[in-house]
Protein backbone atom coordinates (compact mmCIF):
# COMPACT_ATOMS: atom_id res chain seq x y z
CA UNK A 1 0.00 0.00 0.00
CA UNK A 2 1.39 3.39 -0.97
CA UNK A 3 1.61 5.64 2.07
CA UNK A 4 2.55 9.09 0.77
CA UNK A 5 4.22 11.19 -1.89
CA UNK A 6 7.76 12.12 -0.87
CA UNK A 7 9.38 13.68 -3.90
CA UNK A 8 7.96 15.13 -7.08
CA UNK A 9 9.42 17.10 -9.97
CA UNK A 10 8.72 20.58 -11.21
CA UNK A 11 10.46 20.93 -14.55
CA UNK A 12 12.03 24.37 -14.70
CA UNK A 13 13.98 26.26 -17.31
CA UNK A 14 16.42 28.09 -15.03
CA UNK A 15 17.27 26.87 -11.52
CA UNK A 16 18.49 30.26 -10.23
CA UNK A 17 15.28 31.91 -11.30
CA UNK A 18 13.22 29.00 -9.94
CA UNK A 19 14.98 29.29 -6.59
CA UNK A 20 14.05 32.96 -6.39
CA UNK A 21 10.46 32.26 -7.37
CA UNK A 22 9.75 29.32 -5.08
CA UNK A 23 11.77 30.48 -2.06
CA UNK A 24 11.54 34.28 -2.15
CA UNK A 25 8.12 34.74 -3.72
CA UNK A 26 6.08 31.66 -2.80
CA UNK A 27 7.82 31.29 0.57
CA UNK A 28 8.73 27.63 0.14
CA UNK A 29 11.48 26.26 2.37
CA UNK A 30 14.78 25.36 0.81
CA UNK A 31 15.58 21.74 1.61
CA UNK A 32 18.74 21.07 -0.39
CA UNK A 33 20.85 23.08 -2.79
CA UNK A 34 23.80 20.84 -3.56
CA UNK A 35 26.12 21.52 -6.49
CA UNK A 36 26.60 18.28 -8.41
CA UNK A 37 29.20 19.46 -10.86
CA UNK A 38 29.45 22.33 -13.30
CA UNK A 39 26.03 23.82 -13.99
CA UNK A 40 24.12 21.14 -12.12
CA UNK A 41 22.43 21.36 -8.72
CA UNK A 42 20.26 19.10 -6.63
CA UNK A 43 17.70 21.77 -5.72
CA UNK A 44 14.65 20.87 -3.65
CA UNK A 45 12.06 22.90 -1.76
CA UNK A 46 9.05 22.12 0.42
CA UNK A 47 5.74 23.91 0.93
CA UNK A 48 5.99 25.79 4.26
CA UNK A 49 3.68 23.46 6.20
CA UNK A 50 4.62 20.25 4.40
CA UNK A 51 8.27 19.50 5.16
CA UNK A 52 7.96 15.85 4.19
CA UNK A 53 7.18 16.64 0.54
CA UNK A 54 10.13 17.74 -1.56
CA UNK A 55 9.65 19.42 -4.91
CA UNK A 56 12.69 18.91 -7.10
CA UNK A 57 13.25 22.02 -9.20
CA UNK A 58 14.39 19.91 -12.08
CA UNK A 59 16.20 21.73 -14.87
CA UNK A 60 15.31 20.82 -18.42
CA UNK A 61 18.50 20.74 -20.39
CA UNK A 62 20.14 18.44 -22.88
CA UNK A 63 21.33 15.49 -20.83
CA UNK A 64 21.19 11.73 -20.48
CA UNK A 65 17.53 12.17 -19.55
CA UNK A 66 16.57 14.69 -22.19
CA UNK A 67 17.93 14.28 -25.73
CA UNK A 68 18.19 17.58 -27.58
CA UNK A 69 14.83 17.38 -29.36
CA UNK A 70 13.07 16.30 -26.17
CA UNK A 71 14.61 19.14 -24.14
CA UNK A 72 13.67 21.69 -26.79
CA UNK A 73 10.09 20.42 -27.04
CA UNK A 74 9.69 20.32 -23.28
CA UNK A 75 11.03 23.86 -22.82
CA UNK A 76 8.69 25.08 -25.54
CA UNK A 77 5.66 23.45 -23.88
CA UNK A 78 6.61 24.77 -20.43
CA UNK A 79 6.92 28.30 -21.81
CA UNK A 80 3.54 27.95 -23.49
CA UNK A 81 1.97 27.20 -20.12
CA UNK A 82 0.79 23.71 -21.02
CA UNK A 83 1.67 22.07 -17.72
CA UNK A 84 -0.45 22.37 -14.61
CA UNK A 85 1.59 21.24 -11.63
CA UNK A 86 -1.12 20.83 -9.01
CA UNK A 87 -3.18 22.57 -6.39
CA UNK A 88 -1.59 24.67 -3.66
CA UNK A 89 -3.73 25.45 -0.65
CA UNK A 90 -3.72 28.39 1.72
CA UNK A 91 -5.64 29.61 4.73
CA UNK A 92 -6.95 32.72 3.03
CA UNK A 93 -6.97 32.90 -0.76
CA UNK A 94 -7.64 36.65 -0.98
CA UNK A 95 -4.75 37.59 1.29
CA UNK A 96 -2.46 35.10 -0.44
CA UNK A 97 -3.50 36.45 -3.83
CA UNK A 98 -2.79 40.04 -2.77
CA UNK A 99 0.57 39.13 -1.28
CA UNK A 100 1.78 37.11 -4.26
CA UNK A 101 0.57 39.78 -6.65
CA UNK A 102 2.49 42.39 -4.63
CA UNK A 103 5.60 40.20 -5.01
CA UNK A 104 5.20 40.13 -8.78
CA UNK A 105 3.66 36.69 -9.26
CA UNK A 106 1.72 36.52 -12.52
CA UNK A 107 -1.87 35.39 -12.09
CA UNK A 108 -3.79 34.04 -15.06
CA UNK A 109 -6.99 33.96 -13.03
CA UNK A 110 -7.89 36.11 -10.03
CA UNK A 111 -9.78 34.43 -7.15
CA UNK A 112 -12.99 33.28 -8.77
CA UNK A 113 -15.95 31.49 -7.31
CA UNK A 114 -16.43 28.18 -9.12
CA UNK A 115 -18.92 25.40 -8.38
CA UNK A 116 -16.15 23.57 -6.50
CA UNK A 117 -15.05 26.59 -4.48
CA UNK A 118 -12.89 29.66 -4.92
CA UNK A 119 -9.83 29.30 -7.13
CA UNK A 120 -7.03 31.41 -8.61
CA UNK A 121 -4.40 30.35 -11.13
CA UNK A 122 -0.82 31.58 -11.31
CA UNK A 123 2.30 30.79 -13.30
CA UNK A 124 5.77 30.11 -12.02
CA UNK A 125 8.83 31.79 -13.54
CA UNK A 126 9.16 29.03 -16.15
CA UNK A 127 5.52 28.92 -17.27
CA UNK A 128 4.15 26.03 -15.20
CA UNK A 129 0.83 26.89 -13.64
CA UNK A 130 -0.72 26.11 -10.27
CA UNK A 131 -4.21 26.28 -8.90
CA UNK A 132 -4.45 28.21 -5.64
CA UNK A 133 -7.39 27.32 -3.42
CA UNK A 134 -8.37 27.89 0.20
CA UNK A 135 -7.93 24.81 2.34
CA UNK A 136 -11.63 24.79 3.15
CA UNK A 137 -12.42 23.98 -0.49
CA UNK A 138 -11.35 20.49 0.54
CA UNK A 139 -13.14 20.36 3.88
CA UNK A 140 -16.47 19.51 2.33
CA UNK A 141 -17.25 15.85 2.93
CA UNK A 142 -18.74 15.70 -0.57
CA UNK A 143 -15.21 16.07 -1.92
CA UNK A 144 -14.05 12.88 -0.26
CA UNK B 1 -16.07 37.73 -9.41
CA UNK B 2 -13.13 39.90 -10.44
CA UNK B 3 -10.21 41.03 -8.34
CA UNK B 4 -11.86 44.22 -7.25
CA UNK B 5 -15.14 42.57 -6.35
CA UNK B 6 -14.22 40.14 -3.65
CA UNK B 7 -15.43 41.13 -0.22
CA UNK B 8 -13.50 43.81 1.64
CA UNK B 9 -10.58 43.91 -0.78
CA UNK B 10 -9.33 47.13 0.82
CA UNK B 11 -9.09 45.38 4.19
CA UNK B 12 -7.11 42.54 2.71
CA UNK B 13 -4.71 44.91 1.03
CA UNK B 14 -4.05 46.81 4.24
CA UNK B 15 -3.42 43.66 6.24
CA UNK B 16 -1.19 42.20 3.52
CA UNK B 17 0.81 45.44 3.42
CA UNK B 18 1.27 45.21 7.19
CA UNK B 19 2.47 41.61 6.83
CA UNK B 20 4.92 42.62 4.07
CA UNK B 21 6.12 45.49 6.28
CA UNK B 22 6.97 42.98 9.00
CA UNK B 23 8.71 40.72 6.45
CA UNK B 24 10.89 43.63 5.37
CA UNK B 25 11.55 45.36 8.68
CA UNK B 26 11.87 42.43 11.10
CA UNK B 27 15.35 43.62 12.10
CA UNK B 28 14.06 46.98 13.30
CA UNK B 29 12.31 47.83 16.54
CA UNK B 30 8.87 47.29 15.08
CA UNK B 31 6.12 48.98 17.01
CA UNK B 32 2.91 47.14 16.26
CA UNK B 33 0.93 50.19 17.35
CA UNK B 34 2.48 52.09 14.45
CA UNK B 35 1.65 49.34 12.00
CA UNK B 36 -1.98 49.31 13.04
CA UNK B 37 -2.08 53.11 12.82
CA UNK B 38 -0.58 53.06 9.33
CA UNK B 39 -3.09 50.44 8.30
CA UNK B 40 -5.82 52.75 9.64
CA UNK B 41 -7.10 50.22 12.13
CA UNK B 42 -7.53 50.26 15.85
CA UNK B 43 -4.91 48.01 17.43
CA UNK B 44 -7.54 45.52 18.55
CA UNK B 45 -9.22 45.36 15.14
CA UNK B 46 -5.84 45.01 13.40
CA UNK B 47 -4.74 42.14 15.60
CA UNK B 48 -8.06 40.35 15.14
CA UNK B 49 -8.01 40.68 11.35
CA UNK B 50 -4.33 39.75 11.09
CA UNK B 51 -4.88 36.62 13.15
CA UNK B 52 -7.96 35.63 11.19
CA UNK B 53 -5.91 35.72 7.97
CA UNK B 54 -2.53 34.39 9.10
CA UNK B 55 -3.45 32.31 12.13
CA UNK B 56 -1.02 34.27 14.32
CA UNK B 57 -1.06 37.65 15.99
CA UNK B 58 1.26 40.24 14.40
CA UNK B 59 3.64 39.79 17.34
CA UNK B 60 3.67 35.99 16.97
CA UNK B 61 4.23 36.40 13.24
CA UNK B 62 7.11 38.83 13.79
CA UNK B 63 8.76 36.31 16.11
CA UNK B 64 8.35 33.59 13.51
CA UNK B 65 9.94 35.76 10.80
CA UNK B 66 12.85 36.65 13.08
CA UNK B 67 13.52 33.02 14.00
CA UNK B 68 13.44 31.91 10.36
CA UNK B 69 15.85 34.70 9.45
CA UNK B 70 18.06 33.77 12.40
CA UNK B 71 18.29 30.22 11.07
CA UNK B 72 19.50 31.54 7.72
CA UNK B 73 22.05 33.81 9.36
CA UNK B 74 23.37 30.98 11.52
CA UNK B 75 23.64 28.79 8.41
CA UNK B 76 25.76 31.54 6.84
CA UNK B 77 28.19 31.25 9.74
CA UNK B 78 27.32 34.41 11.69
CA UNK B 79 28.04 34.57 15.41
CA UNK B 80 25.04 34.00 17.63
CA UNK B 81 25.37 37.41 19.31
CA UNK B 82 25.44 39.09 15.90
CA UNK B 83 22.44 37.10 14.73
CA UNK B 84 20.55 38.13 17.84
CA UNK B 85 21.03 41.81 16.96
CA UNK B 86 20.50 41.32 13.24
CA UNK B 87 17.02 39.94 13.80
CA UNK B 88 15.99 42.72 16.15
CA UNK B 89 16.60 41.40 19.67
CA UNK B 90 18.62 43.22 22.33
CA UNK B 91 18.74 40.35 24.76
CA UNK B 92 20.70 37.22 23.88
CA UNK B 93 18.83 35.19 26.50
CA UNK B 94 15.46 36.28 25.11
CA UNK B 95 16.59 35.41 21.60
CA UNK B 96 18.05 32.05 22.62
CA UNK B 97 14.92 31.16 24.57
CA UNK B 98 12.58 32.02 21.70
CA UNK B 99 14.81 30.24 19.18
CA UNK B 100 15.04 27.08 21.26
CA UNK B 101 11.31 27.02 21.87
CA UNK B 102 10.53 27.46 18.16
CA UNK B 103 13.22 25.26 16.62
CA UNK B 104 13.63 22.61 19.29
CA UNK B 105 17.35 23.19 19.71
CA UNK B 106 19.54 26.08 20.82
CA UNK B 107 21.07 28.48 18.28
CA UNK B 108 24.47 26.99 19.07
CA UNK B 109 23.27 23.45 18.48
CA UNK B 110 21.45 24.49 15.32
CA UNK B 111 24.60 26.09 13.91
CA UNK B 112 26.70 23.10 14.90
CA UNK B 113 24.27 20.61 13.30
CA UNK B 114 24.16 22.71 10.14
CA UNK B 115 27.97 22.82 9.91
CA UNK B 116 28.15 19.06 10.34
CA UNK B 117 25.55 18.46 7.63
CA UNK B 118 27.36 20.82 5.30
CA UNK B 119 30.60 18.94 5.95
CA UNK B 120 28.87 15.64 5.25
CA UNK B 121 27.46 17.04 1.99
CA UNK B 122 30.91 18.21 0.92
CA UNK B 123 32.38 14.81 1.66
CA UNK B 124 29.60 12.70 0.17
CA UNK B 125 27.13 14.75 -1.86
CA UNK B 126 25.52 11.68 -3.38
CA UNK B 127 24.44 10.50 0.05
CA UNK B 128 21.95 13.39 0.05
CA UNK B 129 20.41 12.65 -3.33
CA UNK B 130 17.97 9.79 -3.93
CA UNK B 131 19.82 7.08 -5.83
CA UNK B 132 17.20 6.99 -8.58
CA UNK B 133 17.81 10.67 -9.38
CA UNK B 134 21.58 10.25 -9.24
CA UNK B 135 21.28 7.38 -11.70
CA UNK B 136 19.03 9.36 -14.07
CA UNK B 137 21.45 12.28 -14.06
CA UNK B 138 24.45 10.06 -14.49
CA UNK B 139 25.91 11.23 -11.19
CA UNK B 140 28.22 8.64 -9.71
CA UNK B 141 30.84 8.33 -7.01
CA UNK B 142 33.40 9.02 -9.72
CA UNK B 143 31.78 12.28 -10.80
CA UNK B 144 33.72 15.48 -10.33
CA UNK B 145 31.90 17.54 -7.70
CA UNK B 146 34.55 20.22 -7.43
CA UNK B 147 31.94 22.93 -6.90
CA UNK B 148 30.72 21.15 -3.79
CA UNK B 149 34.12 21.38 -2.16
CA UNK B 150 34.06 25.16 -2.17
Amino acid sequence: MISKMTITNIHVIDQDSAYDFYVNKLGFKLVDDIPMGPGTRWLTVSPPDQPDLQLVLFPVRVSKMFPKEVAESLIDLIKKGVFGCGVLTCKDIFATYEELKAKGVEFIKAPTKEFYGTEALFKDDSGNYFSLQPINNFDNENNI
Amino acid sequence: MTTEQYPKVYLYRRIVQAKLYIDKNYSEKIDLDNISDEAHFSKFHFIRLFKSIYGKTPHQYLTKVRIEKAKQLLEQGNMISAVCNLVGYDSLSTFSGLFTKAVGKSPNQYASDFRQRKKNIQEKPLAFVPKCYAFMHGWSENSNFEEVKK
